[in-house]
């Protein structure tokens, strides 16, 4: 199954348009779940007021945070398993627009949290940490990445260093949450907030679903840069054996 | 296969390290000297070093092991060792679990035995449970030690790498470091925590000379 999708030229051709069908969906889904959220839903006193309406950013950006981090493990997985070029490619990919979701997911977090719990940064609350984690293990691998003189070498680099912070990924969040749950003061945060109405559900979801478009777009058209770049190295190798 | 090449491996590490000059001496003045400037930074308040004493000891540990790590598989690739070592048919991950343990056992092992002193030193009652704390410390740096061999393996090739492997292996110390100021909390949920941290440790024994042979036949290329 693998290898069907392996090929470069049927992603090319899928990608051409998936990737703009896959940014005017998400456009248009971001922009339902903006308006809704800015000017439709009413606001939550409980939540802080106003500031909630931060959530229909807040949470996708909290799931792509997840889900990127997932997906980067999976094309490391495949890459070094059946080596195929096009999961290495996607791995690279995935990293810079993965990490800027989750730093996306923390300063929004900061932001809401500064005027309902009155703090920006509370150590003791287990999302926070985790999220803050798997930041740095996306640094990682790009720093990583960035520090090998081949492209071959950066790919094997990159792959271990993945799959080693995927396996790690349960141990850190078990470790963490054992630490939050000893500190008592779980007041600045209800378990898993309030029944959400759906008034507030639909249009998270909606975003959700557009923010997951979007990243899908991002990655697909850095995926096809990245292919047309080594089209470009492997056409001036050639010309310069010629010469 | 033989186990010569592995304890080839471990000799070879364990000789490096004391041979030059000051051998376990050095990590120690490390240690000493890191945590000498925390009162000076913080403040002498008696309450305040108690209270922050043991977890300044297993980040000084931490700093130890990323310090020191820098050069364990970088010098093998550099002077052709690490080729060697791969024509031997004798399993990579075993000599990179040797080269790390022996390093473990020069750079790590010393500070958790000293933490005793250190943790006077930060006002701590002299009792057995400065003892109970120095096997904790020996036994949360072993995963240390693997987890940041992880990262030093996969930069073996970079130049200026140590900077690298703290970035790669911060988010791998977690556990140990939560487990393992928790186990000396006292707190409440502190009672399990000791177990936790060997288990992570058993855990990061177990994972990490994998990653590291994979990283090694990497570097090797």
């Amino acid at each position: 199954m693998w290898s069907y999708f392996a090929n470069p030229h049927k992603f090319l051709r899928l990608s051409d348009w998936l990737a703009p069908a896959f940014y005017a969906l998400g456009a248009a889904c971001i922009a339902y779940g903006l308006w809704q959220g800015l000017w439709v839903v009413p606001k939550d006193e409980y939540q802080g007021g106003d500031i909630m309406r931060v959530m229909f950013v807040h949470v996708p950006a909290a799931w792509l945070a997840m889900a990127s981090y997932s997906a980067l493990a999976i094309a490391s997985f495949v890459w070094f398993v059946w080596r195929h070029e096009l999961a290495d490619i996607a791995a690279k990919a995935i990293a810079p627009i993965g990490a800027v979701w989750t730093a996306m997911c923390l300063s929004t977090g900061s932001i809401w949290g500064k005027p309902t719990w009155g703090t920006w940064w509370q150590w003791d609350d287990a999302r926070m940490m985790s999220v803050l984690f798997l930041f740095f293990l996306f640094l990682g691998y790009m720093a990583l990445r960035a520090a090998m003189d081949s492209r071959q070498k950066a790919a094997r680099a990159g792959a271990i260093l993945a799959m080693v912070g995927a396996v790690n990924i349960p141990l850190i969040k078990f470790s963490v949450d054992l630490f939050t749950s000893l500190h008592q003061d779980a007041s600045v945060i209800t378990a898993d907030g309030p029944k959400m109405a759906a008034v507030y559900l639909t249009p998270l979801l909606v975003s959700a679903i557009g923010h997951s478009l979007l990243f899908g777009g991002l990655v697909m058209t850095r995926m096809r840069t990245e292919i047309r770049q080594r089209r470009i190295a492997r056409l001036h190798s050639r010309e310069l054996e010629a010469l | 296969m033989s186990a010569a090449p592995i304890l080839a491996a471990f000799r070879q590490s364990l000789v490096e390290a004391w041979a030059r000059g000051a051998g376990a001496l050095l990590p120690l003045g490390f240690l000493g000297g890191a945590a000498v400037l925390v009162p000076l930074g913080i403040g002498s308040d008696g309450e305040m070093l108690k209270a922050v004493g043991p977890g300044i000891i297993w980040v000084a540990l931490a700093l130890a092991s990323l310090v020191t790590l820098e050069r364990i598989f970088q010098s093998d690739a550099e002077d052709g060792t690490l080729d060697l070592w791969l024509q031997t048919g004798a399993p990579v991950s075993a000599i990179a679990a040797a080269k790390t343990l022996a390093h473990w056992l020069s750079a790590g092992l010393p500070l958790a035995l000293f933490s005793p002193l250190l943790a006077l030193m930060f006002q701590a009652e002299a009792n057995t449970a400065l003892l109970v704390n120095a096997g904790l410390y020996a036994i949360g740096s072993l995963a240390f030690f693997f987890w940041g061999g992880v990262g030093a393996a996969l930069s073996a090739t970079v130049r200026r790498g140590g900077l690298l492997i703290s970035l790669i292996a911060l988010p791998l110390y977690v556990p140990t470091a939560i487990f393992g100021a928790l186990a000396m909390s006292g707190g409440p949920g502190s009672a399990g925590a000791p177990l936790f941290l060997a288990a992570s440790t058993l855990f990061a024994c177990a994972v990490a000379p994998y990653a590291m042979a994979a990283a090694l036949r990497l570097a090797a290329d």
